[in-house]
């Protein structure tokens, strides 16, 4: 376990993280084998050894694995090309009929006086300010737990663990019978104050930060008189940098993909999230007299999942060190 | 905390003094997670406690019935087949979900192939896509009126066994978690496998070890901790299962059950039956089951450890 902790520290590919092993000079070595080569970096194809020769076998195992997680995927893209006439009738992994993608994205956007436009900001706001807020608690309360020593850490710190066990969703009943009675319920608030809490990003950058700010840093920092809050925003923050956005990713899909919780809460779909509209979407072709609009309910699905995507592929340089450093370290 | 010194008076002050407001200041990072912590987690557990020994009755109203609503539970057929269930589900889904993605891992990590950069993003990639957006899509595919199912039926003349009937419909959940979920874990344990100090392997290959034996006696138990922690967000997860059987629920309406899982059931109990005090109940009890298995699965994981 220790030779594994030890090349935890300069998590793989990160510039920033690479800097910080300077600092500390501690775990450098580690990396270097014993030839004196270093690890090719993450970002190089030629990953976890040298000279191997590549598997045209394996890689083939994997392209059947590839082609399972995308091929939903562009069945989503090649369906929301369709009128719901063509999705009855034509094969569901082809083009056929008109292109009409375009055609059914403006359907999607004016239905019901532009119902999914206010959804996707609904679901805009909860993330900036769900995700964005529980990175930042999720961020001090970490850095806290890594750097500072004070009465009842060990206490915070049995509550926090015990709390990802408990099932999130079992809360839920219980979180809407109480913020009913706060008169909470149908309010943005009720989707937003619980996604503010995320255990997983608090022991990730706890994780996290033990390794990449060096203790000796914040002590000149003291010396030289700067405050504890001024120290970690101008210093801290930084060297937290990758580990808070893979924080942030993991918060931003989690409330992105939020469905459960908004469905429990809100009863008028003026706050709904894309998610739950999107299947109110569906449901209305099951109830009487609801009029079925498969081509918008899959139009709306490419379109709710394209930011988040991007999003994902943007950030994905970051995930690797800050994933490294929490899952390792149990 | 600088303001404050600022206004302490000029005398120096002891040491010891300064040290103790020092141990404070972490306090004031962890305060606001707390806070909230409390208000949405600590109060809502602390609530659906007092809740679950009550019950509302026709006579007298709110009344203080210990642990019956408890007993009940525990006799409760269709809590049974609920918990039944999601157990099944759980002893199926969870290896096969968690052996692809060691799969996955131990492959990309082997540097045997080629583009795996690609592999890696484009497999996690379902990860991004919201339970709803993933149920529709799969639900949608599995159908035989516009679905995929359809389309091999009608092109083969044959009769595919219907994915959303009784018999296979937890299967077709199974697959859609799987999908969803599979390159979440791959990625837990890449990262795990990307730390192994490369002298191990440089040492065992001088050996002659064969790549399998690097796997078997390296790798593997490197990244245990990465299996025991992936392990238990599974368990959490298949318990808790409700956004895959709720959304299939409208297009397969015969054979989703309101009780199909511990969490629907519970869910159901509230909205549909208002039985509230009834339903938390329900979920204390999966609060419990849940934090038990997720201990056994850390315990047993850590033990192999020594």
């Amino acid at each position: 376990m220790t030779s594994v902790q030890q090349g935890a520290a300069p998590a793989p590919s990160n510039q920033p993280t690479d800097k910080i092993d300077a600092t500390t000079g501690r775990v450098r070595p580690a990396r270097r084998s014993s030839t004196g080569q270093r690890r090719p970096r993450f970002a190089k194809p030629q990953e976890g050894g040298f000279r191997k020769k590549r598997s045209v076998w394996l890689t083939v195992v994997m392209a059947v694995m590839l082609v399972y997680a995308l091929l939903p995927l562009f069945w989503l893209f090649v369906n929301s090309t369709k009128t719901q006439d063509v999705l009855f009738n034509s094969f569901g992994l082809w083009f056929s009929g008109d292109f009409s993608l375009f055609a059914n994205i403006g359907e999607t956007l004016a239905y019901h006086d532009g119902e999914f436009i206010r959804w996707f900001g609904n679901t805009v706001l909860y993330v900036v300010v769900g995700a964005g807020g529980a990175t930042f608690l999720a961020t001090l309360a970490g850095y806290g737990l890594a750097k500072y020593d004070f009465p009842g850490k060990k206490g915070v710190f049995a509550v926090v663990l015990g709390a990802v066990a408990v099932p999130g969703t079992a809360l839920a009943v219980p979180t809407f019978l109480m913020f009913s009675q706060l008169g909470l319920t149908n309010t943005p608030w009720a989707i937003i104050l619980p996604s503010l809490i995320s255990p997983f990003g608090l022991y990730l950058i706890w994780t996290y930060a033990i390794d990449s700010v060096p203790t000796e840093l914040l002590e000149a920092a003291r010396m030289d008189g700067a405050g504890e809050f001024r120290t970690f925003f101008t210093i801290s923050l930084k060297l937290l940098s990758p580990g808070l956005i893979t924080v942030l990713l993991f918060t931003m899909v989690a409330t992105w993909n939020n469905y459960f919780l908004p469905l429990i809460m809100l009863s008028e779909s003026t706050w709904y999230p894309l998610t739950v509209g999107l299947n109110q979407w569906n449901n209305q072709a099951s109830t009487a007299g609801g009029e079925a609009i498969y081509n918008l309910v899959i139009t709306g699905s490419f379109l709710t999942i394209i930011p988040i995507v991007i999003a994902f592929l943007f950030m994905q340089r970051y995930w690797q060190s800050g994933l490294a450093a929490g899952s390792v370290k149990q | 905390m600088t303001t404050l010194s600022a206004d302490a008076p000029a005398t120096p002050r002891p040491a010891a003094l300064r040290r103790d407001k020092r141990r404070w200041t972490g306090w004031a990072f962890v305060a606001p997670f707390l806070v909230v912590f409390a208000l949405v987690l600590v109060a809502p557990v602390i609530y659906a406690i007092y809740l679950s020994l009550f019950k509302e009755q026709l006579i007298g109203g709110n009344a203080f019935v210990g642990i019956s609503n408890y007993t009940q539970a525990l006799s409760d057929p269709k809590f049974w087949d609920s918990l039944g269930r999601v157990a099944l589900f759980l002893c199926v889904q969870v290896p096969i979900m968690l052996g692809l993605a060691l799969f996955a891992a131990l492959a990309i990590d082997s540097a045997r192939l080629y583009l795996s950069s690609f592999f890696r993003i484009s497999i996690f990639l379902p990860y991004a896509v919201p339970a709803v957006v993933a149920t529709l899509m799969w639900g949608f595919m599995y159908g035989n009126r516009f679905g995929l199912v359809g389309n091999v039926n009608d092109f083969f003349g044959i009769q595919l066994p219907d994915p959303l009937s009784n018999n296979w419909v937890l299967l077709s959940i199974g697959n859609i978690v799987t999908w969803e979920f599979v390159g979440y874990n791959m990625l837990i344990f890449y990262a795990a496998l990307r730390v192994i100090s490369t002298d191990l392997y440089e040492a065992a290959e001088l050996d002659g070890a064969s790549q399998w034996r690097i796997i078997r006696s390296i790798k593997l138990p490197a990244i245990r901790g990465a299996i025991v922690i992936a392990g238990i967000f599974s368990v959490i997860g298949s318990f808790q299962l409700f956004n895959e059987p709720n959304i299939l629920q409208s297009l397969a309406p015969n054979t989703i059950s309101t009780f199909f899982t511990p969490n629907m059931y519970a869910y159901n109990l509230s909205f549909s039956g208002q039985q509230y005090n009834y339903s938390a109940a329900i979920a204390i009890i999966m609060g419990v089951v849940t934090a038990v298995i997720a201990y056994i699965v850390q315990n047993s994981g850590s033990r192999k450890e020594k």
